[in-house]
């Protein structure tokens, strides 16, 4: 177990796992209208449990935990980007990579205290 | 493909291909019911052929137009003697440019424009707060 993982808890990973997602979300938007495009996603949930107890990176737990979306109405292209889903999961997504990130400052904070010894 | 892509090349190759798609669709409602002598020498709608780039490296992947094609249907023959283009049997050949649906496939475009400038906006803000954690 490294340092980081010891300071930082969960939410090292979780912020990796976040980070990965963004990307993943943001092709999906890019190939909104590519014929035959399948959407993916990554199951964060099982990802960072998997990621937590096996000890893997991140990366590998997320390429385990990487799914295809199935789409509400499929398209007649094969393509299964839904803009609306999409767009739903990259704003939420972004809106918990700051959570994250928030959750990282104040373990920073909380340190830096304790280092000056305020 | 040699440098591995990150969100911001996702999005700008997509915004330069939704750019493209604009344009062909300005070409085409340009040319929109221009005439010509010959059926060879008559406009015809042009789209682009996108084709998703994969990077195994990071799992992302963005789109690219792999080419541009001559598309829609061939230009329609018109009697018309007074024109100055017309042909020896007093015909010219009218490009057959769907406008409605030009015009529609470019407010989708333009709203996947839109879609990938927000990816980029977002992704810079976060991007940005990383760089000040712990600050």
């Amino acid at each position: 177990m490294a340092l980081g993982d010891d300071i930082f808890g969960i939410h090292g990973k979780a912020l990796e796992l976040r980070s990965q997602r963004l990307g993943l979300l943001a092709s999906n938007i890019a190939n909104a209208a590519t014929p035959g495009f399948k959407a993916r996603d990554i199951d964060f949930k099982t990802a960072l449990a998997d990621a937590e107890r096996t000890g893997e990176t991140t990366g590998t737990a997320a390429e385990n935990n990487l799914l295809y979306r199935v789409p509400l109405q499929p398209s007649l292209d094969g393509n299964t980007v839904e803009l609306n889903t999409e767009q739903t999961q990259f704003a939420e997504n972004a809106v918990q990579y700051q959570t994250t990130l928030s959750f990282l400052n104040g373990r920073i904070g909380t340190l830096t205290r304790a280092l000056r010894g305020e | 493909m040699t440098q591995p892509l990150n969100v911001f090349t996702v999005a700008g190759r997509a915004m330069s291909a939704q750019l493209l798609r604009l344009n062909t669709n300005a070409s085409n409602l340009a040319n929109a019911g221009s005439t010509a002598t010959t059926a060879a020498g008559a406009y015809r709608a042009i789209k682009p052929v996108f084709r998703t780039s994969y990077d195994n490296a990071t799992g992302l992947a963005t789109v690219d137009v792999e080419r541009v094609v001559s598309a829609g249907p061939a230009a329609t023959k018109r009697h018309d003697p007074g024109n100055p283009l017309a042909n020896a049997d007093g015909d010219v050949f009218v490009s057959a440019v769907d406008e409605t649906q030009e015009l529609v496939e470019m407010m989708e475009t333009s709203r996947q424009y839109q879609n990938n400038v927000e990816v980029m906006n977002t992704a810079k803000t976060l991007v940005l707060d990383t760089l000040k954690l712990g600050k």
